[in-house]
């Protein structure tokens, strides 16, 4: 039996991610930085980092509070100096995300026995896309991959996902539309039992979570996994699009509630949008964060980490996500 | 969730007018929690400072100061200028100059434009009309499958030409094609893209070169946060956008990122998404966005979903028991039963206007699981009972105890409690014949 952890690998900085951000840090970045950049901090420096805040979704509570936090940083350390400040905010920043992070379980992954990932989300936030880029993210660690089409009801989901497993060369367990996701489930444990398979990605179909029998209906896909094996699904991934407001927030609740959400992947931030949510999110929930999408193809994933997001994506600075 | 401005503003004006003579510095108070009740509903920061500015200053001029419920001022000030900002007009889609109409949608990835693309074209069809889809999406993968898929299941034809053709040509010869056949509309599903690909925005300012499309539709989420302006200035400055699609306006949104598009770039609001079916796509009505954005319940959704569980008969009786006050505990368990099927309760009772307030504290300690025991404290009663809850002596109730595994004393607190709300709905009642709802509830059109 071989034991590996995940998330361990040293990734070499990725020069395409990093060209995908730029776009994206031309935005709140300098101005976060030119904010700073002046001889005193007073008042206006407070109520203008407050609205760049408030821009990038980080929403008024959490807004709020980091402000707050900074107030509180410069007094008690007598921080004059709108450099130091800068910097404190920062560590604020990384701080509150970090709080989530720390509630990561280890994951383990045993050679041939099947890891078990649900991806969860509303419609179109890159449930789909972040599969494919999932798979190739375990590929690039060796282990062998299978797709389950769990989204039987989109038209041409399963056609979508197929595409997605030619291309990186992974079978995919799929039925006809409409069919019963929980017998694709099914299948795909068995198939992945018996093929000896390291990882299983189960695509679901996007639903509101205000859609009350739909979320049940999620709640039932996990039951059927734990029937197979009691500790399945190993990892229960929500996916927000980075666009996403304050409604984020509202959506990992409930779907946390359903079905135990282990890690958060956010989409789309090759966007312009900061996914502030994030810090909500980390605060409110609790839920960590562990993977970023920054693209449409399949290399387009980073595992996330709060120094680098926060850099990257609020003060432009690091190697990228 | 975030408390509703309805309920903020009853919080603060409430106290203020306790207190007699409002001051401009409580004005200004409320207009906190008017600028952060739009923050919270994804309304863009610089629409919001300008709103609560326009907002004050009517306030002001309007002798909230002086007014006997400045709540019901402010509130209605805020929704006169909401609508107002949403554009108080319908606009219906534009005819073109010579036949076929073209329609062409756009937006982010994930926005939901093929699904609109197919439900446009069903709803024009109904009118009618004899359209055509043109799949456009030669990106995404099975993204032309999916149109053809949708296409087939609401039997209207789709062009396409594979994804190894360049989009501006598919668009050119879906058009010739829909000519030479006699459709119209045609309407085109593009790829989402972001606003600030350059190449791929180059690519629609190709296709509109190319067709002149009578129509370009911003197909935006309702659920975008502050972004929503930036992606739609850019789409509309590059293509002249010329209406908007709010898609999934069946989820929890509070949808100001429409209100925030609407007020930048002045592009109406056409249609409102509101379900993964092909027939839910409606009409725009901005006083229901209005109410929405300030969070006053969402009785369209209570009503949709209630619809469902009962016939319309069957309301009209039980309200007007509730009314005359004859409504008993067998009516109770029934209503229960069905409300549980509509969704988890609390959920439920943050959609009803102005529940807020007299609610917020005992709202999470309604659970889903409280209504079991009630069920089996009523199941346990006899017919006779439950129709006449003021009968059951003390005895009764220790056999009804034993009955329903609960203790005697939470048999006594649900009489008592029932009590309560008997008398509370014979209130009501009063009130609705004498015209008067109680307060909090939204002026209903
Ligand atoms: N720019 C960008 N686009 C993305 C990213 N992830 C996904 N997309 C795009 O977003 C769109 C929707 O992605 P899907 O993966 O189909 O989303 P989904 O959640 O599976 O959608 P449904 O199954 O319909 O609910 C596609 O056009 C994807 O290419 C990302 O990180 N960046
Ligand atoms: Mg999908």
């Amino acid at each position: 039996m071989v034991f590996r952890r995940l998330f361990r690998r040293q990734a070499e900085p990725d020069v395409q991610l990093e060209k995908s951000l730029e776009k994206t840090r031309r935005g709140v970045f300098s101005e976060i930085t030119r904010l700073f950049d002046r001889s005193a901090i007073d008042e206006e420096l407070y109520e203008d980092l407050e609205m760049l805040l408030l821009q990038a979704d980080v929403g008024v509570d959490v807004s709020e509070q980091l402000v707050g936090e900074l107030r509180a940083r410069v007094e008690r350390d007598r921080i004059a100096d709108p450099a130091i400040a800068r910097e404190a905010l920062r560590e604020a920043m990384v701080e509150l995300l970090e709080l989530a992070t720390r509630n990561r379980k280890l994951k383990v992954l045993q050679r041939g026995v099947p890891f078990v990932v649900m991806v969860v989300g509303v419609n179109g936030v890159g449930k789909t896309t972040t599969i494919a880029k999932l798979a190739a993210y375990h590929q690039g660690f060796g282990r062998s991959v299978m797709l389950a089409a769990g989204d039987t009801f989109r038209a041409a989901a399963i056609d979508q996902l197929k595409v997605w497993g030619d291309r990186l060369n992974v079978p995919v367990i799929a039925h006809e539309q409409g069919a019963d996701p929980g017998a694709v489930v099914f299948d795909a444990m068995q198939a992945a039992h018996n093929r000896g398979i390291d990882v299983l990605i189960v695509d679901t179909a996007g639903r509101l979570h205000n859609k009350f029998n739909l979320m049940e209906e999620l709640g039932k896909i996990r039951r059927i996994m734990q029937r197979h094996v009691e500790d399945a699904p190993q990892e229960v991934l929500l996916v927000i699009d980075a666009t996403t407001g304050q409604n984020g927030l509202i959506q990992a609740q409930k779907f946390a509630e359903q079905v135990d959400i282990t890690d958060i992947m956010i989409a789309k931030l090759d966007g312009t949008a900061k996914g502030g949510i994030a810090f909500s999110v980390a605060k409110e929930l609790g839920t960590p964060i562990s993977y970023v999408g920054v693209g449409e193809r399949a290399v387009d994933l980073s595992e996330f980490k709060p120094e680098t997001y926060v850099d990257s994506l609020f003060f432009g600075e690091g190697d990228g996500l | 969730m975030f408390e509703s401005l309805s309920d903020r503003l009853q919080d603060t004006l409430g106290k203020l007018a306790r207190k007699g003579q409002l001051t401009e510095k409580d004005v200004d108070e409320a207009m906190k929690e008017v600028r952060r009740a739009l923050l919270e509903a994804d309304v863009n920061f610089r629409v919001v400072k300008d709103f609560v500015a326009k907002v004050r200053e009517r306030a002001i001029g309007q002798d909230v100061l002086k007014s006997l419920s400045p709540y019901q001022t402010v509130i209605g000030i805020v929704n006169e200028e909401l609508i107002a900002v949403l554009g108080a007009e319908r606009e219906p889609l534009r005819a073109p100059d010579r036949p076929p109409q073209v329609i062409m949608l756009v937006g982010l990835q994930g926005s939901g434009k093929t699904t609109h693309a197919a439900k446009l074209a069903a709803h024009l069809r109904k009118e009618g009309r004899n359209p055509i889809l043109v799949a456009g999406d030669v990106y995404r993968p099975a993204a032309v499958n999916q149109l053809q898929t949708l296409g087939k299941q609401i039997n209207i034809p789709v062009f396409d030409e594979g994804i190894q053709a360049n989009p501006v040509d598919i668009a050119a010869h879906g058009l010739q094609h829909a000519r030479e056949r006699g459709f119209n509309p045609v309407i085109i599903d593009t790829a989402g893209r972001l606003q600030v690909d350059e190449r791929m925005m180059q690519e629609l300012v190709n296709v509109k070169a190319k067709i002149a499309p009578t129509e370009i539709l911003l197909v935006a989420d309702a659920m975008t946060g502050q972004e929503a302006v930036g992606v739609a200035e850019e789409f509309h400055r590059q293509l002249g956008v010329t209406g908007l699609i709010l898609t999934k306006m069946d989820g929890d949104a509070r949808g100001g990122a429409a209100l925030s598009i609407r007020a930048v770039t002045g592009v109406p609001i056409k249609f409102i998404g509101t379900g993964e079916k092909i027939d839910a796509l409606e009409a725009f009505y901005p006083d229901r966005l209005a109410t929405r954005i300030l969070g006053m319940g969402d009785v369209q959704t209570l009503m949709e979903r209630a619809k469902e569980q009962t016939s319309e008969a069957e309301a009209e009786r039980v309200s007007k028991r509730m009314m005359k006050g004859s409504f008993d505990l067998g009516d109770f368990l029934d209503q229960l039963q069905k409300i549980k099927k509509m969704g988890p309760i609390g959920d439920l009772l943050g959609m009803i206007p102005g529940m807020g307030n007299q609610l917020r504290q005992v709202k999470d300690q309604i659970s889903d699981d409280a209504t079991k025991s009630i069920e089996a404290i009523i199941q346990s009663m006899t017919p006779y009972e439950r129709r006449h809850p003021d009968m059951i002596s003390s005895s009764r109730r220790r056999r009804i105890a034993r009955g329903s595994g609960c203790t005697t004393a939470e048999v006594n607190q649900l009489l008592s409690q029932f009590k309560e709300m008997r008398k509370m709905m014979g209130q009501m009642g009063n009130m609705a014949k004498k015209g008067r709802m109680p307060k909090g509830f939204p002026p209903l059109r």
